[in-house]
């Protein structure tokens, strides 16, 4: 399998939905010139498919480590007061959050 | 939102054959969480069980708990799963308030366990074998508390409150295979393999399997096919299913819901359900805008795990008996009919009882200190039997006691009732409580012949051939005694006394 | 004053602190006074701990008062610490608006490990936001200037720990390279920046912009204090997964006797795809006179070849924003930092606070990042750019079979005039050509300056395998040497800044 990728083009309406991916209310002005720079990026990185790589295993982890364990005791950490210094709200030794609109998890 | 249309049970599995999926998340017992040195104790005062890696605070970085892989292990090994020879950990890219990075460490497409089975009895003694796909390492998420709404669910809440003491506990993902071919018994399967698998984990000790307290969680996913079909139907996935008997009512449920929307032309909405154990019903969750795209990738902050085949056979020679195995061997032991086998497992006191022979009693004691006097303590308590605060260690030393005279039954209930009170061990209950049996020669002969004193007549009368006139005398000792004379030492001092 | 306290070398600074000839409080004091005189205009710091400081400094000389050994080396000498490293004394902002104010409760393991080693935080310096840029213009809190032309960048991202060196506001300073972030500043500031091998030093406390691409690493304007500074931080942490668990490679002892200036019987390997078109005819001329000056010292000269370096930077700008978008997910105003309250739900806060805290660069990182590793995308764009990774690796270990380091012009250019490229980002992606490799890879590299191009410096890049940071730093001493020898200290001719009263 080629794995060229079609030739980049990137849509306002795309670039939108990954602004709605990210959580990032961008502005009307900032899609389009993202939308354009994205555009000219991708071209660019798109040459990474120039390469022949199929038979190539691909790499994750620069230094080749394995089986990084930590034994199983517990660590000091942080008090309440500490955990919840710098929230932007509190209530009840809990983070306080706007009402959550998705999924129940 | 209509009622939904059900269907007949009976007709469901006339015109339809079931499929069911479970995955089962089991919350592991260590010490300390999946990436971090924070402890895992349930109910702990809120963001007390926190630190920066499990709080997601910037900079912080993961580390693999040792004894969570192994404990994933063996629960793979159990499940007769293939061991992964190497697998990395995936980031499951979603944004969620209760997921303090926005992402869930997870093992996405490279699980450490794949391709084993269960073999679930059930009801009738015949086993059914599930069939495993995969059981793979992920991190919890924290707990969402939401105010103002008027059942305490999400829709209709002002604001939430999170406490990220869950964030980061170790869990263990085990998802089933689709199951086919169990037509009417598709909700007693489905129930039965989550009981198999707690008996399971708890045998193996990785975990509380406490499904009241989310140690273990079951989501459902539910479809149906009509018979003689070989493609499957669209699936629901049921969450919030908390005891094993919501497990056989949510199947059940959506069985029958399903049904009424096929027959009356309409088609299954794959979607997430919550089950509502008041009802019996599920109902939809928030339909998502769009497919989710988790964006997995290879987990940069943690190195893979290539257990290696000595590790993995070394786990394997830690493996306990299964539990349903055990059962045969007790049965057989304990010389037990089916009936009273069941009746034992279904107190949950099976494990118990075999704790307490393990630490000395006789089967037989055992047995009936746990199905009657414990039994009904936990009763009036409204606990499970393994949860009342007495071990089988501490019932086998009050069953030595008893055997050796040095308690009566009835002084036995006593030291029990005050173990039961926080008054600690046996034997220091027995000393506060000044409960030993009397079978000081000496102390009884005092009040033997204080008794005597007090009624000559009586001593006459035994004096005169009338044996059993003692036993006034001997009731008279234990009344002052308050009942810890051995009554049988006290008979044998009066006749000796009065004869003498 | 008869010395100038902050002209000197860290190493110098060491021994007449340690000899008790001058205080550690007077050397923080003289560099706390530098920086009061001259940050107006170069902007290295974004927040200055001067109480903490001196606090610090009169601690370690308390010690050697009371005859106690000092704890490093470098004990008693000040450092200006990238604002990208959690204090639990000082904000940390990794140069964004979204973490303004924020007070970490943890200390990273690098600053612990500088506290423990004695040595004076000064306080913390400015970036490209989450480290994303070659200018330090994507600074949340405006730009640095390079002290050698005030119009002119000092490269980024680590451009204030550069920048702080080269104005002479402290001797010593920590950077973090994920595409060059050390290298590029140190070359566009003629001071001296390494990128250890990854999983060398410590990332905890590092605040991630791509986890398997950062290091931290040291700067300062003399090898030997560059390698005396590696020894305090690198070595294995257990709180850190992909941190190496081997003795830390003798730098020190390197570095010293590659002063003596002797590289007889060592290969460079001068890597045919690193040099000429794209790069500054200054900038050649430097290279090629570098070259000169290391057979000169013995060293044997053998041409390599790296086919897939070519593809790096492509390769490098879809793994660099698909792990950014991942790292940055935390950033979302529920736990810390800001929160922008538009919108009634979390979801709603959440995506306007990212707006209004993050700047542009990272927010296009991040849609970039997002797409990258979408499923109809991932193969061509993620997939790919990883394979090209472990090609990149394979280039880097054939030519090291021919050459014990490899060597390159740091940047194709000097430094540029502010608000040149900021606009461009492909041609501000285009600086890290020469040192994205290394990152890829996972290997060592540093810059050493290397003369002037038009009034500007430049800087000769060195590499080595991993863990081979010992043969790098004794090349990078000699050619120090060297050069300096020819030419005098580069930093002698940086102009003088207006010191304001």
């Amino acid at each position: 399998m080629s794995a060229e990728p079609a030739a980049a083009h990137i849509s306002r309406e795309e670039v939108a939905h990954l602004a709605r991916l990210s959580r990032l209310a961008v502005t009307d002005a900032e899609l389009d010139v993202f939308a354009g720079q994205l555009e000219v990026i991708l071209g660019a990185v798109a040459r990474v498919g120039e390469v022949a790589a199929d038979d190539i295993p691909p790499t994750s982890h620069a230094v080749p480590l394995q089986n990084v364990f930590r034994p199983d005791e517990l660590r000091p950490g942080l008090t309440q007061e500490q955990a919840l210094a710098c929230a932007p709200a509190a209530e009840d030794g809990r983070f306080r959050v706007p009402q959550i609109l998705g999924e129940e998890a | 939102m209509s009622a939904p249309t059900l269907v007949d049970f009976a007709e469901v599995v006339e015109r339809f054959d079931p499929v069911l999926g479970l995955e089962v998340h089991v919350e592991l017992n260590t010490q300390t969480k999946m990436f971090c040195g924070c402890p895992t104790t349930f109910g702990a005062e809120p963001n007390t069980q926190v630190c920066p890696v499990c709080l997601g605070l910037p900079g912080a970085l993961p580390v693999v708990n040792r004894a969570a892989v192994e404990s994933a292990i063996r629960i793979g090994l159990a499940l007769n799963c293939t061991i992964a020879p190497w697998g990395r950990f995936a980031r499951k890219n979603y944004f969620y308030p209760d997921m303090p990075k926005n992402f869930q460490t997870s093992q996405y497409d490279e699980p450490i366990a794949t391709g084993g089975y269960l073999d679930v009895p059930l009801d009738d003694g015949s086993v059914f074998r599930v069939e495993i796909e995969r059981a793979h390492m992920e991190e919890d998420t924290g707990k969402s508390l939401h105010v103002g709404g008027a059942t305490g669910r999400i829709h209709g809440a002002e604001y939430s409150l999170l406490d990220y003491n869950r964030a980061g506990v170790p869990l263990i993902e085990i998802v089933t295979k689709p199951i086919v071919g169990t037509g009417e018994r598709a909700p007693e399967v489905a129930r039965a393999y989550v009981t198999a698998l707690r008996d399971l984990l708890r045998a193996l000790g990785v975990s509380d399997v406490r499904m009241d307290q989310g140690s273990l969680r079951c989501d459902a996913n539910v479809s149906l096919m009509p018979k003689g079909a070989t493609e499957f139907g669209t699936r629901s996935e049921t969450k919030n299913v908390n005891s094993l008997r919501s497990v056989e009512r949510a199947v059940r449920y959506e069985m029958t819901r399903q049904a009424g929307v096929l027959l009356a032309g309409g088609r299954v909405v794959q979607e997430t359900r919550h089950f509502d154990e008041s009802t019996g019903t599920t109902s939809p969750g928030r339909t998502k805008e769009t497919a989710e795209d988790y964006r997995y990738f290879p987990e940069p902050d943690l190195v893979p795990i290539a257990p290696s085949a000595e590790w993995v056979e070394e786990l394997r020679g830690t493996l306990p008996e299964l539990p349903w195995e055990r059962r045969r061997r007790i049965q057989q032991d304990w010389g037990l009919t089916d009936l009273e086998l069941r009746d034992l497992v279904n107190a949950g006191a099976l494990e118990l009882i075999e704790a307490t022979v393990a630490a000395g009693a006789p089967a037989g004691e055992a047995r009936s200190w746990w199905v009657s006097y414990l039994t009904q303590q936990a009763n009036a308590r409204g606990v499970e039997l393994a949860d009342l605060p007495i071990t089988p260690a501490q019932v086998a030393r009050v069953i030595a006691l008893v055997a050796s005279g040095e308690l009566s039954n009835k002084l036995a209930r006593q030291v029990v009732d005050g173990v039961l009170a926080g008054e600690g061990e046996p034997d220091e209950v027995v000393a506060a409580r000044g409960l030993a049996v009397v079978s000081d020669d000496t102390a009884l002969l005092a009040a033997v012949d204080e008794a005597l004193a007090a009624q000559p007549d009586i001593a006459e009368k035994i004096r005169g051939g009338k044996v059993q006139a003692a036993g006034a005398i001997v009731g008279a000792v234990m009344k002052a005694t308050k009942g810890q004379a051995d009554a049988k030492r006290v008979r044998e001092l009066v006749i000796e006394r009065v004869t003498a | 004053m008869s010395v100038d306290l902050t002209r000197m070398t860290a190493a110098e600074l060491a021994a007449k602190i340690h000899s008790r000839e001058v205080s550690a409080v007077e050397v923080a004091q003289a560099h706390l006074d530098r920086i009061a005189a001259v940050d107006g205009e170069v902007h290295a710091f974004l927040h200055v701990a001067a109480e903490a400081a001196l606090a610090s400094a009169a601690m370690v000389d308390e010690g050697l008062a009371a005859g106690t050994a000092p704890a490093s080396p470098l004990a008693g000498v000040p450092l200006a610490l990238k604002d990208v490293f959690t204090t639990i004394d000082m904000p940390t902002t990794a140069g964004s608006k979204i973490l303004e104010g924020w007070r970490p409760p943890y200390d990273a393991t690098v600053a612990a490990r500088l506290r423990a080693a004695g040595i004076t935080i000064l306080g913390k310096t400015n970036m490209d936001e989450f480290a994303m840029g070659s200018s330090t213009e994507h600074s949340a809190f405006g730009p640095t200037h390079n002290p050698w032309d005030l119009g002119r960048v000092p490269g980024g991202s680590g451009g204030g720990s550069a920048a702080a060196l080269a104005a002479f506001e402290a001797p010593l300073a920590i950077g973090t390279d994920t595409g060059g972030s050390i290298r590029q500043p140190a070359a566009f500031t003629g001071t001296v920046g390494a990128k250890p091998t990854y999983g060398g030093v410590s990332r905890y406390g590092l605040i991630a912009c791509a986890s398997s691409l950062d290091q931290g690493g040291p700067c300062a304007r003399t090898v030997l204090d560059t390698a005396l500074l590696h020894e305090v931080i690198a070595g294995y942490d257990p709180m850190d997964s992909t941190s190496i668990d081997q003795p830390v490679p003798p730098v020190v002892e390197a570095a010293r006797r590659g002063a003596d200036g002797d590289l007889s019987g060592l290969r460079v390997g001068v890597v045919r795809e690193m040099s000429g078109e794209g790069y500054q005819p200054g900038v050649r001329t430097c290279y090629e006179e570098a070259l000169r000056q290391l057979e000169k010292l013995g060293a044997e000269l053998v041409e390599v070849s790296c086919p897939h370096f070519e593809y790096g930077l492509a390769a490098y700008y879809l793994i660099l924003p698909s792990e950014v978008s991942s790292n940055l997910a935390r950033f979302d105003a529920m736990r810390y930092g800001l929160r922008v309250d538009q919108g009634a739900s979390a979801e709603e806060v959440m995506a306007a606070t990212r707006e209004a805290g993050f700047g542009p660069e990272v927010k296009r990182r991040i849609i970039l990042g997002t797409y990258a590793l979408s499923s109809g995308y991932w193969d061509a764009y993620y997939g790919q750019a990883q394979k090209v990774r472990t090609l990149i690796s394979r280039d880097f270990a054939a030519a090291f079979e021919q050459a014990d380091v490899l060597v390159s012009p740091t940047t194709p250019t000097t430094a540029f005039p502010l608000g040149d490229k900021v606009d461009d980002p492909l041609a501000m992606y285009l600086n890290d050509l020469a040192t994205i490799p290394t990152n890829l890879a996972g290997t060592a590299a540093m810059s050493v300056p290397s003369g002037l191009a038009d009034g500007l410096p430049v800087g000769l890049q060195i590499m080595a395998p991993a863990l081979g940071e010992a043969v790098m730093y004794r090349v990078a001493a000699a050619y120090e040497a060297a050069r300096t020898a020819e030419d005098g200290p580069l930093l002698d001719r940086v102009p003088t800044l207006e010191v304001s009263s």
